[in-house]
Order: C-alpha cells, then structure tokens, then sequence
C-alpha cells in the first residue's frame, strides 16, 4: 500500500480535536505574569517614567546593556537599525514596549502596568510610506536621513531599446494597503528557571525555534547551550512568528534575573498593535506593449512601507526585495529596469505575512495585463497566452531559474472549466437587468522550498535554506523523525509520516514526527515560505532511505539474498521472485542487537540527510466571478476555481485545506482587511471589530483542480503549495470586479476593494444612483 | 473586585469548587481555575469565538461572562465533548473532512455547532451557515468546517452513530 496521495486524516487531529492541544497559554501553569507596558504615541522622546510604589518593573535602562535586534544584509544599500528590546530615551511607533512589570497573575500585571505614566513628548510621526520618501521628511532613524533603509536597483541593456520600439505604453499606479497576519492564538511565551542549571527554557508560540535561540542567544550574550526554546502547538503564524521579538528576549532575561519562571500572553490589541504588519505597498509601473499585445519591458518604481524596525532574521529586506526579483512573474519578457525601496515609518514592523510581496506583484502584473488587453481590443485570456512561460527552465529578466511548470496549462483547463462563452451571455443578460457580474484571471508563480542560495542572493548574514533531519528506526521497527522544521497547523507531520512510510515500507502509525524543540531536533529554518514540504521532506526522504538502505543489507544477510533483490513494503522485507520474507520490525531488532552479523554496516539505525535545494516554482490560475451591488458598493463572490500545479501532492486533502485557507486570506487581501493609522499615529483598527477577517458569510466554495508536474528540483517531487491562494486571489477578484463594473470604465488598483472605495470610484464614474 | 469569592461550578458534569475574583471572565475560571485548557483564548472581545462553551445547553463565548455568572448551571466544553474513546460526530467530522489545521480556533466551533444543532437538530444548510460564521477560524477558509458540520448533523439525526 502506498501512502503518497492518499488524503489521511491527520494524525495531529485527535488530541486538537477533544481539547488536548498544547499551546503556550496552557502550559504556564503558576508563572508569574509579564506585562509590557507600551508607547501610547507614534513618536517622541522619553521625558520621564512615573512607577507605583512596590512594583517590579524593569525600563529600557535596565536592560541597556543587551545588544539591540539588528539584522544584517550585506549589501551597500542597506542601512542596519538596532531595536532596543525596550525603548531607551525615544519610542518610534504606538505600540512599542517601553517598560516591562511582573506581578503575580496577569490581571494584577495588567493593573499595575496601567499604573505606569509613561511621559513622552510627542513630534509628528511619519506614517505614509510616500511622504517618508518626500525630501525634507523627518528621519525616523538619523541612521538613515531619507527614511529608505534598503535599496535595490537593476536595468537591462536593451530596456530603452524595448520602451522606444513599444507600440502601447501602459502606466499604473497601484496601493496595496497595510495588513496583519492575525493567527488566531496570538504571541506568547513562557520561560523557565531551571535552578540547578541555570539554563531557561523558553516555551514560544513561534514559526523559527531555533533561529529564535540564537537571536536571543546573541542579544543577551549567553551561549545557546543555556537556552532551550520549544515551540509546542502553535495556533497559526503565517509569517507573523517568524520574527524575533523584543518580548522574547525580555522573558529569558527576566527569568535570569529574577531566578523564576515567567509568562507572557499578549491580548489582541497588542498583536494589531506591536506585533508585524505587512503589505503596506505602492507600485508605480510602466509595461511597454508591441501591437500584438507582447510584454516587451517593464519598468517599476517599487516602495514597501516596512515601518519602525527592520524584522530579524529576514530584515525589512524581505517584501521590497523580493518584489524586486518576482515582479515579472510568469511572463515571458527580458527587458526590466526596477527600483525597489524599503522606507522606515513611525508605524509597526512590517514583516513576512503568507506571500509576502507576492499577492501585491502579482495584483500589478495582472492589473497590467487587463488594462493592455482593453487597450490594445485583446481578451484578457489571449493576452496571457501570448506571454505566458512555457519553456523550461525559465531564467527572468532578474535572473530566477524557473523550473519545470504548467502556466499556459493551468489558464487553459480554467478557462474549459468556466466556460467563458455561457457566462459573458449571462453577464450581458442580468446587465439588463441592473445587476453587475465579472469573471477575473489571475495567473502565477509561486517560488518554493529554496534553499540557501537565494537568501545568499540578498546578502543576508543569517542564510537560511537547508534542513536536517534525523530519522531513527528504534529496534521495534518504529521510526522518530527529528526534524527543523516547525509546523503549526500544515500537518507537516502527517504529510511526512506518509512519504518515510513509502520509503521504509511500515505503517504511518509507526512514524512519529518530532518537532519545535531546540533539545531535541536538528539546527533547522523553521516553517516558512512554503518551504517545509520541499525541503524537510526532501531531508526526510534522503534521511529514510538511507535507513531502508540499510535494513536491505539485513535483510539481504538473513535472507540469503542481494541487497537490490530486496523490497519494504507494508511491513515486510521480500525478495523479489522468491517467497522469502522478514518482518522489518525483525530486522530493526536484527540491528541493534545481531549487528556482529552485518559487517560493514554500523550498529542502529540512525542516519540523518541534508537537503538544501535551489527552490521549485509551483503555478496556479485563478478565476474569480463576482457581483458588485452599485448601490452598496458590496462585492459578492459567486464562484472561486483554482487550478493549481504543485507537483506530487502527498497528502491531497491536505493541499486543498492550504489552498482554501490561503485564497481566504486572499480575499481578506482583495475585499476587507485593512490596518489603518489615524494622522497621529494611533492604531484605529486594533480589534477584531475593526480589522474585518473573513468569516463563512464571505466565503464562496472553492473549487480546485490539481495539474501535476515533476519537477527536478525537488527529491520528492513535490512543491510548495503554502501561499498561492493568498498570492493570486487578490487579483483575480479585482479584476472580476473591473470587468462587472466595465459598462461604467471604473478601474481599480488599491486594494483592499472595500465598498467605500467602490462607491467611490462608481460616483465618480457617474454610475451611482444615489450619489 | 479583588475580593475573592467561593463558588462551584458544574462542569462536564464535575463539581469544581473555586475561589475567584467577581471580575474573572468565565474563561478564565474555566482555564485557570478549573484545568481546562481545551477553551481558548483568541480576542477576549466577543468576536471570534474561539472561547465558546455550552452553559444551559446554550453556545456562549466564555470571554463575556464573568465565572460567579455561571455558578449553578451546567457547562460543557470541549473536554466533555466525547464520550470516554468515542469522539462526537462533530469531532470525527472535523477529523475526516480536514475542519482544523493550527486547531486553536476548533474547540470554540466545535461547541458552537455541538449547541445549535442540540437545540435545531434539522437545520437547513442556510441556517448552518449563518451560525458558522459567528466565528472566525484564519487557516482553513471555513470551507471543511462546513463540510464537516453538515455530514455531522445529517449523521446525528439519522441516529446511526453518537
């Protein structure tokens, strides 16, 4: 029995499932209690802090001799600012911890801190990533005197050559505003005195355990020996846990110093506020166009608003970089000239959030397309086809290698599944009636599971890529499988248990997957960049292989047989052609406790694999039909359809739930969430009342369809399929929306499309009955 | 406020007695006091629902009673959910159908459906619908929950199982 591309139940889901989950919250038990006490302006200096009597509180100036957070990219144009873990003599966003008090539970915590009179003589903050850019804007760091903290700029030899020759240039200027991941379970942590070690063990709700150890380690110059960090269930990250956050440091040291276990759970209202931000983007770009609708060059002025901090360990190099790379996306053109800027602002950090700057790109390059497609009488659909990528490999304008894909293939099968004739009929009939549909394409590449060579590319000093995992099979014939990887909610650890059960030729049942634990796993990357599958699989399954390897030569040895003669499967060794057989848990005893008999091979079962691969493009096509009510300015989704290439899917069911989760997202991107500043830098949406997530009335079905193409750069033929819903759907959306809203020329390039802005664009249009 | 008070609370039929302060939500009691971590935590205003438990047969989100509200009447979370090994139908599912993936939002939509369909038994999918989107869930796009929440519902009133 095979158990690649069986949609198992997960083997995470019962314990979740009757309330069994460990998160931090859970775990605290009698800890005493943190609570930060945070920067309830944008901007200013520090005059004073007023403390109650009988507190324990601890200020920036206690802490001022623990190095600052700084992430480094080595590259000219990148200019390193230092977060202090809290505020010493100025504060540079609302939100910002300033001092931190321990009381014996959180609500005497939270008393005491609201006690604290933080006196800080607020300057007007700096908030709109383009008046940051404005000459004469305040510095929000004086590091960096034009507010632009990393650069990136690049032009092609034949670039004047394309733009001079072009028939239609097309100029779009696009705003995608500030979101926040908002995982459900928001940040925690929970350090642990140990007494006679001196060691502190940090129990975290994060994506990167390790990374998080060194970055703490580093900050409060310690060795990693004296640190543990478990990430235990997670209840969502997103990106947002990627990060090292200043309350994470604050926590071991006040566990170190205080000499007892301390605990911190955040509230909603400080996630919105101080945790990270994201997509806070404005594009300006100019396609040049031959008459046959060819994408000949682009051009792209490209600012990230990456607010107060650079994020460790990415940097704020992550969403204006890499839009800088992935910006041409899945088209195929070779002139490209580009200026990518990250611009600090007295706003929260910006940092990775499912996609990263990708739904943004990739809502540019499809706006783009539509809008050339109507200039120059082309359909939407024909103007893809003529500049989709369909030879592989693939290298972009930047330079990407794309491998093996199916771009052209997957519009093609959407554009048979919709039936595009019947709906233009339908759309034109309901017109006349005064209702308003639109169908809209998004198509894209998704890069996954790359490894250190294209961190390296940005200059990173910290380069993440590979992973390690430990795969030992204990003389039982059961297998523990150590890896990097941090999974929180991706059933990772079905998905893998399945491809070390093809390998080793045992049950799924016989495979636990052991993660998130700095004591007990390999040095790894964590989860994130829809990377874990690729490449901890990819470790997984060169790791188990080295063990079937070896249960072979056992095998081959009892059974008087060779090696190659010899298959696992469903728990047995056999020889091919014979009816000699062993039960592999046999042979697992056989190596631990019979190994004089196998010379040559060392005793146990133990091996473990690097992986550590260039990255794998996976694609996907999205088509959205939508109604717009004109007098509401509401969009309704009436239809979702993803046809999507990830390779070999593992776990189908699996694959589809991250689609489903990240197209929600996406929607979330295209219709509702918005984080939103007032002038002074006040928070105004820091509740879920406020910030919008979808919920099920939102929600149309989803409709997904699976293309399968193998790629080389990936050992188990599988690709990264964690972000594409969150990437393409912003598009798609929007473009269905343009389209419905077509008899009256509204174009639209700010998202998200809320109903206001709608209403907006339709008043302007003359369009709106009741202006 | 600070002052604590005694009071008992039933919960999944368990008596536990517990001094509290008046101002500590029912979620917290039920967390902190009780041991019965499966109740989450997301917003502690209303919104998401991830903190819902049944208290009179009724869904509640635990974040917006204060614990001495609940003395004298029947609590069930998610802990009470089973029945010993056997999972509610909910539970299988959510299992069977991939309703869940980080699970921190699941024990609050568990309960959710667990009341509405105690109480309406023949809901109609529209109905279902509505209820499910009292509450917010990030990773799964609600689309197997739903699908979940139907099969459940169409398999408790046959009556075959649970």
């Amino acid at each position: 029995m095979n158990w690649i591309g069986r949609s198992l139940p997960r083997l995470e889901d019962p314990t979740l499932l009757k309330g069994g989950g460990s998160y931090v919250a859970d775990r605290v038990g009698n800890a005493a209690a943190v609570r930060f006490v945070r920067s309830p302006v944008a901007r200013g200096a520090i005059v004073g802090i007023e403390v109650p009597p009988n507190i324990t509180i601890f200020t920036g100036r206690d802490l001022a001799d623990l190095k600052p957070i700084r992430p480094v990219l080595h590259r000219p144009d990148y200019i390193p600012i230092g977060q202090p873990v809290l505020a010493i003599d100025r504060v540079v966003f609302t939100g910002q911890p300033v001092a931190v008090v321990v009381a014996a539970n959180p609500a005497l915590a939270e008393d005491l801190a609201e006690q604290v009179f933080v006196d800080i003589a607020a300057t007007d903050p700096v908030l709109d990533v383009d008046l940051a850019l404005q000459p004469g804007s305040e510095p929000v760091h004086p590091e960096a005197p034009n507010n632009v903290l990393v650069e990136g700029r690049m032009k092609t030899a034949g670039f004047d050559k394309a733009f001079a020759d072009a028939f239609e240039i097309v100029t779009l200027d696009l705003r995608s505003h500030r979101q926040s991941a908002a995982p459900m379970e928001a940040r925690a942590g929970f350090a642990e005195y140990h007494a006679g070690s001196g060691r502190v063990t940090l129990t975290a709700s994060v994506q990167m355990p390790h990374m998080l150890r060194t970055g703490i380690a580093d900050t409060l110059g310690i060795a990693e020996a004296d640190l543990r960090v478990i990430a235990p269930d997670v209840g969502g990250g997103f990106g947002q846990k990627m990060s090292l956050f200043p309350e994470y440091v604050v926590l071991v040291w006040l566990a170190r110093k205080l000499k007892r276990n301390v605990a911190w759970t955040e509230d909603r209202r400080e996630n919105f506020l101080a945790s990270a931000h994201s997509r806070d983007q404005a594009f300006t770009i100019r396609g040049a166009f031959s008459k046959e609708g060819r994408l000949l060059g682009l051009d792209a002025d490209l600012r990230s608003n990456v607010g107060a901090f650079s994020c460790y360990p990415v940097t704020c190099g992550v969403e204006p970089l890499m839009a800088f790379a992935e910006l041409p996306g899945p088209y195929d053109f070779s002139e490209y000239a580009a200026r990518s800027r990250g611009v600090t602002t007295n706003t929260c950090m910006m940092a990775p959030y499912r996609g990263v700057a990708r739904p943004m790109l990739t809502f540019t390059m499809e706006r783009l397309m539509d809008v050339a497609a109507k200039r120059l009488g082309l359909d939407p659909v024909e103007i893809r086809r003529r500049n989709l990528i369909d030879s592989f490999p693939h290298r972009s304008p930047t330079g990407l290698v794309y491998d093996e894909g199916s771009y052209k293939q997957a519009m093609e099968v959407a554009v048979q599944k919709i039936d595009i004739p019947a709906f233009r009929v339908r759309q034109t009939e309901l017109r006349a009636k005064g209702r308003y549909i639109g169908l809209g394409i998004s198509v894209f590449s998704e890069r996954t599971g790359y490894g250190t060579p294209a961190y390296a590319a940005r200059g990173m000093d910290i380069v993440p890529g590979y992973e390690i995992v430990d795969c030992i099979m204990d003389p039982s014939g059961h297998v523990d499988l150590r890896i990097g990887s941090s999974p929180h909610g991706q059933g990772l650890k079905t998905s893998l248990a399945q491809l070390v059960s093809d390998e080793l030729g045992i049950d799924v049942q016989k495979i636990r997957v052991i993660s998130g634990d700095t004591d007990t796993t390999p040095y790894g990357w964590g989860t994130f960049a829809s990377r874990s599958m690729v490449i901890a699989g990819g470790a997984s399954k060169l790791a188990s292989a080295k063990i079937a390897e070896k249960l072979k030569v056992i095998a081959a040895t009892l059974l008087e047989a060779t090696p190659d003669a010899v298959s696992l499967k469903d728990g047995w060794a056999r020889v091919a052609n014979t009816n000699k057989a062993i039960e592999i848990g046999q042979l697992a005893r056989a190596a631990y406790h019979q190994s004089h008999r196998f010379p040559g091979l060392s005793a146990g079962l133990q091996e473990n694999a690097f992986y550590d691969p260039p990255g794998t493009f996976s694609n996907a096509c999205h088509f959205a039909i939508v109604e717009v009510d004109i007098e509401t300015g509401g969009v309704r989704i009436e239809r979702f359809l993803v046809v999507e290439d990830a390779g070999v899917l593992i776990n189908p069911m699996i694959v589809d739930g991250q689609i489903a989760g990240g197209v929600a997202q996406g929607i979330a991107n295209a219709l509702l969430e918005e984080m939103i500043y007032d002038e002074t830098g006040n928070l105004l949406t820091a509740s879920f009342a406020d910030y919008l997530l979808p919920t099920l009335a939102e929600m149309p079905d989803i409709e997904i369809l699976h293309l399968e193409t193998i790629s080389p750069e990936s050992v188990t033929h599988a690709k990264g399929v964690g972000e594409g819903g969150a990437i393409g759907a912003p598009a798609a959306i929007v473009n269905a929306i343009v389209d419905a809203l077509s008899p009256f020329g509204v174009e639209i390039f700010e998202i998200p499309a809320t109903p206001q802005r709608i209403r907006e664009h339709l008043r302007k249009a003359g369009a709106a009955v009741h202006a | 406020m600070h002052e604590k008070v005694s009071i008992t609370l039933d919960v999944n039929g368990c008596e536990h007695s517990v001094s509290v302060e008046p101002r500590r939500t029912l979620v917290d009691v039920l967390r902190d006091d009780c041991h019965l971590t499966g109740t989450h935590i997301g917003c502690e205003h209303g919104v998401c629902g991830a903190c819902t438990v049944l208290v009179d047969d009724k869904p509640i989100r635990s974040c917006l009673m204060f614990g001495v509200q609940a003395e004298g009447r029947k609590i069930r979370t998610v802990e009470g959910l089973a029945n010993g090994d056997t999972l509610h139908p909910l539970q299988r599912a959510f299992w069977e159908n991939h309703g869940l993936q980080c699970g921190f939002c699941t024990p609050g939509f568990l309960m959710l459906a667990a009341g509405a369909l105690q109480e309406t038994p023949d809901m109609s999918d529209g109905e279902i619908k509505e209820l499910l989107s009292s509450n917010l869930c990030r990773c799964t796009g609600y689309q197997n929950i739903i699908k979940a929440v139907r099969l459940a519902a169409a398999e408790m009133r046959s009556g075959i199982r649970g």
